[in-house]
């Protein structure tokens, strides 16, 4: 399939492909550091997950319309509040979902999988009973459109850097968090050892709800860098889910350092892929690939070695 | 060992009552078409049935039974086409003799992969051996490299998103999206009127009962004790010397095959066969089955499959808003609140009752229906 192109062109190709699977790259870290947080640390499996994300989305796409009619002069600078907006909304249903059904479940995490689902079911018939079945989407600024132009035959779009830019800084702040504060260093002790944790005074009831409802924000945020890449659908959330299952189980699901990396290439792969092959044979081959890696070496790409 | 014989009397009342509602209570009460729906229930209880294997009693989860459905479906669907296709039939397409996606998709010559596919005997050879190898593979790659619970669970799923985006991928080979459609005969055999469907649906009943009985074999065997003993504490069955993986492959092998041989039930009583039954919807869906008739019950698994299949095409007819509502509201009480399901709820509080009544003849009843005391946990012996 490489045999038509010069060398150049591949280089061309690969780098044009390669930045427009960054939006992709993203929206797959930003998913995956909340499922990193929720499933890697808590082990609870969110099938909802998705939906939290499209969640997000939608609140994007609300402050946008919000902005057109009311606030037309601010328009261009509406995505950083719908942002943290999007990360509001989505991270206060985590931590209403976490209060009603999560927290009777840390105990049996298979059946989280089960509960979830049937979340994720109900809030899918919610939004499309709330905001229709019609699949929306949102306006991007005029800064936003457009891209940058490095040589003759390589162009970046612009909303995909800002959009990487933003998923780096996430990240750097989710791993200083997690890592670096007091707050973290509870949420690796409870997650860890709940009963222990509680014994030496951690409050593990709230530090779990806060770590939930953290995981969600974040992919409230992912829904925001959604709405660039695609249309907003009740249903769209759950396309992204068994990616982004994927995602962390192949970076090694406690490593936040290894979802990057098996996010960024996972994505690549794929946009790659897609230029050379139908968008549905780049789908299948990346995901054999990642399976087949998965059987050879079922630990993920990053394990920590820890005794069970 | 009390309960180490094949079956004993409550479990054989319990079988005995279900194959008279299936044999003669249904077929009389209902007419063909509701009958053909509860036939097409059915072949989901064969998934279902496999899963208590598997997930009940072996503590397997698998999301992607649908993978398994599909590839019996399949198996069985690609016979009875190429026999729907035959020359006469096919007159009007530009290379006659060969399905009609196939010609809608430009290709001219049947493919190799479909070639023995004009038997029947290896038809009903693949549809068991297709999915039993598969499955031998996967489960192989994972229990011998000690991947199970959670892990295992979301690769399953990742296996049904991969054989769905390549059954509708790969259109002039599989039918695309829309699947094989217009299934006409089996062996000249009309299967599209009524009476057929009687038939179907009789003989469909009689491989549920022969599924019913091996499940109720394995689990009074010392092969049921080791699944369960090793989903509880999986680490001492390993010390005391058995292997892990390989009752591990077992009870995943069985639960792939009951599901293929549901789905090439499915693909003869509906007649056609589809990847929306392949994916990663209906895997969960399938999961939910079990978990409704409770987990750890043979026969609620048959009934949790009809009650929610019921459940489904009545409330999509009259609701269909309310539908998935209904569907992740029971998904959440399930779970929270009845983890053993519709066999739990009997276990807990209709069993004692009926014991009770008739407790004044008989001193203490044996195991109850489900059989919890050697599913639950407690000391087997």
């Amino acid at each position: 399939m490489f045999g038509d192109y010069s060398i150049g062109d591949l280089g061309s190709i690969f780098v044009m492909q390669g930045f427009a699977g960054l939006i992709l790259f993203s929206v797959y870290v930003l998913m995956a550091l909340g499922l990193a947080i929720i499933f890697g640390q808590m082990g609870v499996i969110n099938m909802a997950h998705g939906e939290f994300m499209i969640l997000g989305a939608y609140v994007t796409w609300m402050t946008s319309n919000l902005f057109q009619s009311y606030l037309p002069g601010l328009f261009s600078g509406y995505f950083f509040l719908a942002m943290i907006l999007a990360f509001l909304a989505s991270g206060a249903l985590g931590m209403l979902v976490e209060w009603v059904l999560i927290r009777h479940l840390y105990k049996r995490p298979l059946d989280t999988l089960l509960a979830t689902w049937g979340l994720s079911l109900m809030l899918q018939q919610a939004y499309r009973s709330i905001f229709g079945a019609r699949e929306v989407g949102v306006e991007l600024p005029q800064w936003m459109l457009g891209s940058l132009k490095v040589t003759d035959s390589i162009e970046v779009p612009i909303n995909g850097v800002f959009v990487m830019g933003l998923t780096v800084l996430i990240t750097i702040v989710v791993a200083y968090v997690m890592y670096k504060s007091r707050w973290g260093r509870q949420v690796r002790a409870v997650v860890q050892n709940r009963i222990m944790a509680g014994a030496v005074g951690i409050n593990t009831a709230k530090v779990d709800r806060l770590t939930f409802a953290l995981g969600c924000g974040i992919a409230g945020v992912a829904g925001s860098a959604f709405t660039m890449i695609g249309s907003t659908g009740p249903t769209s959330g759950q396309l992204y889910i068994v990616d982004t299952f994927l995602v962390v189980v192949f970076g090694g699901a406690a490593s936040l350092l290894g979802t990057i990396a098996s996010a960024f290439s996972i994505s690549q792969t794929q946009s790659t892929l897609e230029f050379f092959t139908s968008g549905s044979m780049a789908k299948v081959l990346t995901l054999l690939a990642v399976v087949g890696i998965l059987m050879l070496r079922p630990q993920g790409l990053f394990a920590l070695k820890v005794r069970k | 060992m009390t309960d180490n014989r094949f079956t004993n009397r409550s479990e054989l009342i319990g079988i005995l009552v279900l194959a008279v509602f299936l044999v003669v209570i249904l077929p009389l009460c209902l007419d063909v078409f509701r009958l053909n729906l509860v036939a097409k229930y059915l072949t989901y209880a064969f998934v279902a049935l496999g899963l208590v294997i598997c997930w009940g009693y072996g503590g397997i989860l698998s999301l992607g039974q649908g993978v398994f459905f599909g590839l019996g479906g399949y198996c069985m669907a690609m016979f009875l086409k190429l026999e729907a296709s035959s020359v006469e039939n096919t007159k009007i397409q530009s290379t006659p003799g060969i399905p009609d996606f196939m010609d809608w998709n430009q290709i001219t010559s049947l493919p190799l992969f479909w070639q023995p596919f004009h038997s029947l005997t290896f038809t009903i050879a693949a549809v068991i051996l297709v999915p039993g190898l598969f499955a031998l593979v996967i489960g192989a790659a994972m229990f011998k490299r000690r991947v199970g619970g959670t892990y295992f669970a979301i690769i399953t799923q990742a296996v049904a998103a991969i054989l769905t985006i390549l059954i509708v991928g790969q259109q002039g080979y599989t039918g695309g999206i829309n699947g094989m459609t217009d299934l006409r005969t089996l062996k000249g055999w009309d299967i599209r009127p009524d009476h057929a469907k009687v038939v179907l649906y009789f003989f469909e009943v009689g491989l549920l009962f022969i599924c019913i009985l091996i499940a109720q074999f394995i689990r009074h065997s010392k092969l049921g004790r080791i699944l369960v003993a090793m989903r509880d504490q999986e680490d001492r069955v390993r010390f005391s010397g058995y292997s892990v993986a390989n009752f591990k492959i077992f009870a995943f092998c069985v639960g792939a095959i009951f599901a293929a041989i549901g789905g090439a039930m499915f693909a003869l009583q509906v007649g056609f066969m589809s990847p929306s039954f392949v994916g990663i919807v209906p895997s969960i869906e399938m999961v939910i089955y079990t978990a409704v008739g409770g987990r750890l019950s043979i026969l609620g698994a048959v009934y949790g499959t009809m009650l929610v299949n019921f459940a489904k095409t009545s409330l999509s007819e009259s609701f269909p808003e309310l539908w998935l509502f209904g569907l992740g509201g029971l998904f959440i009480a399930v779970v929270l609140a009845f983890p053993n399901g519709l066999a739990g709820i009997w276990q807990d509080h209709v069993q004692p009752r009926i014991d009770r009544l008739i407790s004044s003849r008989k001193p203490k009843s044996e195991s109850g229906w489900t059989d919890n005391s050697v599913a639950d946990g407690a000391p087997a012996e």
